[in-house]
């Protein structure tokens, strides 16, 4: 209710919100196959790359409000990923912990950690080699969804498997 | 640039005599209580000083009393006396027609070696006496200091608390699309002047925090790759990593005798503990040890206790223990989340952070957790800081695209804009220097 009456205080701010509402929807999708990221075909890209984990594996998991545990469509997304990873050894992988912008800036450090730490965790209970990952957390400092509303806060409570390369 | 932070600077302050004329001393009339429940702002008049740089001081002290909520500057407009010659007494009759309970005259001049020479006396209109009267010789480049100091003589002659002009915040500088942030250390006077960047915006930086001496900061960054604290020489722009731990380490502050910082480092299972270290020594102290977020600690100001947020109850709440970590005890209680505690340099009170109801506010509470008063909401705001007299508190809000610092007083009536021409977040008030 007070937001509402914020926004209807500053009118400004209702296009704006409208605005990055639009933006926002472009990325609004679990980009966890090819078409969902609007690109041609799922095949397009090279087994074993990193495109193909990206695009046709899913390189992301996403979180409920305040929580670390592991939903089961991530467990879905995460055991893809080990089997994936445990197929392309040549890889180093850092797992990203992020949390949106409903906490304050050192909480949300910290939830992003553990975020991460549980999905390293999940990783390697299907397999995955602890000396392959390493985790960082970049707390709500690095969104990907920018509008200010729920549809966004649930894009970017995420952990996201990136690959760095050939790895030791 | 060097001087930006010298203590030393203003080397002189000199208490004027009363003037012949007005050596019968009355019974000050002028005073302000600034705990209490309504204040009504005190009407003061103050006039141009006398010379070149006259105008402007004068401004700049308009400024700070005006902003600080417990005064009522009375516009130029509806003065009648002119002010011929600042130390001489005035037409008392003059200022309490326009109701001017208290009067501002000065000068400024500079002297042969290049020094600035600025002298204020503060009038009691309607005792009919003088009730302070001050000079000061700073250098040239500490114009706005000298304001600012002049501002706090009549702040704390007034009111009977210290004042909190002459003092610098540090802070994020934000600029970029709200997914491509760049996040720069900055640093400036606590109205939003002389802003000077302390890092390129390479790496993202945060929750910088003064050292007692007001020359060190202690902050976050990614430089490394890996998140770690670190302590920065304002002056001189030397860097060093704080510790050598295996993972990141975050959430820093200073202890009060600024011989320790106190951060959270995170474990292998993905919780935080809290820890300090020992700068000199650099040994560490392992305080919390649970399977949880513990984290945003801060000292009381006798060093004695150390206030944190920690989820280890479900959702994160404040809690208090001794500076060893002996008997952690939650103090909130409130319904709501609470984070980033930070006790009052008075040691009465802590502000905190709380989201409740889908907003965000900012409050305070005693330190047994009693007492809890929300001074601001608002959907998206966090991390307040004291003001060194602990009367104020700065934070930032996020609204309209980006970060906007803010600051309030204990009433939560007087809430004030700070400009700056970014976005701007984490903001850390400095201590006063005796």
């Amino acid at each position: 209710m007070g937001r509402i009456a914020a926004l209807t205080r500053n009118p400004v701010m209702i296009a704006l919100v409208a605005m990055l509402a639009i933006t926002g929807c472009a990325s609004k999708k679990t980009p966890n196959s090819a078409a969902d990221l609007g690109l041609n075909g799922a095949g397009a890209a090279t087994p074993g790359s990193a495109q193909d984990f990206t695009v046709n594996i899913g390189d992301r998991i996403f979180f409920d409000t305040d929580s670390t545990s592991i939903r089961a469509d991530a467990q879905t997304t995460l055991s893809r990923q080990a089997q994936w990873l445990n197929q392309y050894k040549q890889y180093a992988i850092v797992v990203e912990g992020h949390a949106d912008e409903r906490g304050t800036r050192e909480y949300n450090l910290a939830l992003g950690a553990r975020r991460a730490a549980a999905t390293r965790d999940f990783l390697v209970s299907k397999g995955v080699s602890s000396s392959r990952l390493k985790t960082i957390s970049y707390g709500k400092e690095r969104p990907v969804a920018v509008c200010d509303d729920i549809s966004c806060w649930s894009q970017n409570r995420r952990a996201v498997t990136t690959l760095s390369g050939a790895g030791s | 640039m060097r001087s930006f932070l010298n203590p030393l600077l203003v080397l002189l302050a000199v208490t004027l005599g009363i003037t012949a004329g007005s050596a019968v001393p009355a019974l000050a009339k002028v005073e302000l209580k600034v705990t209490g429940g309504n204040i009504e702002p005190l009407p003061i008049a103050i006039t141009d000083f006398q010379g070149a740089l006259g105008a402007q001081i004068s401004a700049i002290v308009t400024a700070d009393l005006k902003r600080s909520g417990l005064f009522a500057p009375i516009d130029k407009g509806a003065f009648i006396e002119k002010i011929a010659n600042p130390d001489a007494q005035p037409r008392f009759d003059d200022w309490k027609v326009i109701n001017a309970q208290a009067l501002v005259t000065g000068s400024v001049g500079k002297e042969a070696d290049g020094r600035i020479r600025a002298q204020y006396r503060l009038w009691d209109t309607f005792a009919g006496q003088q009730m302070a009267g001050e000079q000061f010789f700073a250098n040239d480049a500490n114009q706005r200091r000298v304001a600012h100091i002049i501002a706090d003589a009549i702040y704390e002659r007034i009111t009977g608390e210290k004042g909190y002009f002459d003092t610098r915040v540090v802070f994020i500088d934000e600029s970029g699309a709200k997914n491509a942030r760049k996040k720069r250390l900055a640093i400036m006077d606590q109205d939003g002047a002389n802003v000077r960047y302390l890092s390129d915006g390479k790496s993202i930086v945060l929750t910088p925090r003064f050292s007692p001496n007001r020359q060190e900061i202690t902050y976050m960054s990614y430089e490394s790759g890996q998140p770690r604290v670190y302590l920065l020489q304002i002056e001189t722009g030397q860097r060093e990593l704080v510790g050598n731990f295996p993972g990141m380490t975050f959430a820093p502050r200073f202890s009060p005798d600024g011989q320790k910082v106190i951060m959270s480092l995170l474990r292998d299972d993905g919780n935080s503990n809290i820890f300090a270290m020992d700068l000199r020594s650099r040994s560490t102290t392992r305080l919390t040890n649970s399977t949880a977020i513990d984290t945003s600690p801060s000292y009381s100001p006798d060093g004695s206790k150390v206030v944190f947020t920690s989820d280890r109850g479900g959702r994160a709440q404040i809690y208090v223990m001794g500076a060893d970590g002996s008997g952690q005890t939650r103090i909130s209680f409130g319904d709501g989340v609470y984070s980033t505690p930070v006790w009052s340099p008075r040691g009465d009170l802590i502000a905190f952070t709380k989201q409740s109801g889908g907003e965000f506010q900012i409050g305070v509470m005693k330190t047994d957790g009693s007492g809890e008063r929300i001074l601001s909401s608002g959907f998206q705001q966090e991390g307040p800081t004291w003001a060194p007299n602990g009367r104020v508190l700065m934070f930032f809000r996020d609204s309209a695209g980006g970060p906007k610092l803010v600051s309030v007083d204990l009433t939560g009536r007087n809430e004030q804009p700070i400009p700056t021409s970014n976005f701007a977040s984490d903001p850390a008030w400095s201590p006063l220097l005796e």
